[in-house]
């Protein structure tokens, strides 16, 4: 990973309304590196798209700034800014495509906005259908496609201009799990093929898990945590961040009163039998309430979340044999529980 | 009145209601059409935000709008002399028309653009777009379908409205209609130029929707 590309130093957003002021953002400081993938995940109100508008100031910011390579978006005059937009193209939950012009001349409408020669201009607008594999689309209309093969054209629009960075607001939303896992690939794809920036903003764990190097837990309009993916799925600081990568897990169980642990396995000790080798360790029974392996930048990452014994000794035990080999555990609260009604 | 005069009377009428609301149609779109554009652009939420200039054309609009046209048309009378050298027959009632279709124009217009989603807008400025771009390559483009429907409503409201030239010694199928069936008694004459000012509606209104879904790349 190389230097930063984008730096938020001190960012803030308030909205005046009718009602009086409403905070949006509050003391974000965000270092995003060239040629990463970035998540930033939170509950919807907690920030997130006001702070991607942040990033190109489709939204300028109350407080702080935001430097891109270097240069202060703040201190640009509109006509900078509009410069600069062109090295971040970005895609949207709904698209945004221009209903009543065709696929090509979408993907050519960014250049048009340059001025780029129109053979010109045509030519990389087909290289880059064929990247997005919708050569054969070039002259359907928008209303002709389905979602997937939407947002595959908005990739390739927000492409045209040779951007630095991709900014994808909720880009997977609106989608099915299956369009969704195609389309998070062929962004990782475009991250690793041309070395371009992804900067995405999401309410689910499991598309920051499958695609983002990093990651900051957006929460409050403040930001909770950053780090690594792996490291914060395997070892949460926040809560907030607790309740997301417990987030889908919890639906499915019900807590009774003993003591529920959440286990991690980062991806060594699948040749090993661990809860088999505990209940024979210890002695005891315990309840498995849930468990599930996710892979996060290649590599397996399971968790699981067993119920302890009644007995404190019994489950004191369990601890001391975790604590013996050396997996990571962390106590689950009730508060970690969120739930997706 | 012989046979012949009368449809050539008729024919003349037909002309006359044509160019009035051809003509008053053209130039009351040069003026409301970029009014409708810099309603919405200049609005609170706009792409280019001049919130005292967008309330005060606002009143303005609603001004002009809420004036009847028939006494429009006597006011604006005096201005038609000036602009056109007469205050009589067809040609004079292009202004008054002008005028009170402009602001009617602009609302319609408006009321097109802010169907517009604003999500392509917002795409639009995220890729460097500036105000002229987007109103030239995103609002008008985009809002095509909504503005040619749009101009079938105003274009068969300003004919109907021009059918009023009869009061001021206007032409066209309207005074034919005032002339023969108020002033003459003959309903005859009355009933047939009503019915082709009702065809001549029908067929503007008719070519306005199939352009309209015609070109609404949405659809199919």
């Amino acid at each position: 990973m190389g230097e930063s590309i984008i730096q938020i130093r001190n960012l803030g957003k308030e909205f005046k309304t009718a009602a009086g002021s409403v905070r949006a953002l509050q003391d974000i400081n965000l270092d995003i590196r060239q040629g990463e993938i970035f998540g930033i995940i939170g509950l919807s109100g907690a920030g997130k798209s006001t702070l991607v508008r942040c990033i190109n100031y489709l939204e300028i910011p109350t407080e702080g700034e935001v430097l891109f390579e270097g240069q202060s978006l703040s201190a640009m005059t509109p006509a900078q800014r509009r410069k600069t937009r062109q090295s971040m193209g970005m895609i949207f939950q709904q698209f945004n495509l221009l209903a009543q012009r065709n696929v090509i001349q979408n993907v050519c409408f960014p250049l048009e906005l340059t001025k780029t020669p129109k053979k010109e201009a045509r030519q990389r607008a087909m290289e880059l259908l064929r990247t997005v594999g919708l050569e054969e689309k070039a002259k359907s209309y928008p209303a002709q496609l389905s979602g997937g093969q939407k947002q595959r054209v908005a990739i390739a629009r927000a492409l045209a201009t040779n951007p630095k960075v991709i900014l994808c607001d909720e880009a997977t939303s609106a989608l099915d799990p299956n369009t969704t896992k195609q389309i998070l690939a062929l962004l990782k794809e475009i991250n690793r093929a041309m070395g371009v920036t992804v900067i995405v903003i999401t309410h689910e764990m499991s598309v920051i898990e499958a695609i983002c190097d990093r990651v900051a837990i957006i929460d409050q309009s403040r930001i909770a945590e950053v780090g690594e993916v792996s490291d914060i799925f395997s070892d949460p600081k926040s809560r907030i961040g607790r309740q997301l990568i417990l987030g889908d897990a919890v639906n499915q169980m019900k807590f009774g009163s003993s003591m529920q642990i959440r286990i991690i396995f980062d991806g060594r000790e699948s040749a090993e039998p661990i809860i088999s080798n505990l209940v024979l360790a210890c002695k005891v029974p315990v309840n498995i309430m849930y468990a599930a392996t996710r892979d996060i930048g290649g590599k397996a990452m399971g968790q699981m979340i067993i119920q302890l014994p009644e007995d404190e000794a019994d489950a004191n035990r369990v601890i001391n044999y975790l604590k013996t080999i050396k997996i990571p555990y962390e106590e689950v609260e009730k508060h970690d529980v969120i739930s997706h009604s | 009145m012989t046979l012949s005069a009368t449809v050539d009377m008729l024919k003349t009428g037909i002309w006359e209601s044509f160019y009035m609301t051809a003509l008053s149609s053209l130039f009351a779109y040069v003026i409301g059409l970029p009014l409708g554009v810099v309603l919405v652009v200049t609005d609170t939420d706009g792409i280019y935000p001049i919130p005292w200039l967008q309330k005060i054309l606002g009143v303005v609009i609603n001004l002009l709008r809420s004036v009847p046209f028939l006494i429009l048309l006597f006011i604006a009378l005096p201005l038609s002399k000036y602009v056109i050298g007469t205050r009589i027959g067809s040609p004079a009632i292009i202004i008054p028309l002008t005028i009170a279709a402009a602001p009617y124009i602009a609302r319609v217009v408006e009321s097109s653009f802010r169907e517009l989603d604003a999500g392509v807008i917002e795409a639009a400025q995220s890729m460097g777009a500036s105000t002229w771009q987007i109103i030239w390559k995103v609002l008008l483009p985009e809002s095509r379908p909504s503005l040619l429907l749009g101009a079938a409503l105003a274009i068969t409201t300003i004919l109907s409205y021009s059918a009023m030239a009869g009061f001021t010694g206007g032409g066209g199928l309207g005074a034919i209609a005032i002339n023969y069936g108020y002033y003459r008694y003959e309903p005859f004459l009355m009933w047939v130029s009503v019915i082709l000012l009702v065809v001549m509606v029908q067929v503007i209104q008719e070519i306005g929707t199939r352009w309209s879904k015609k070109s609404d790349k949405r659809i199919r």
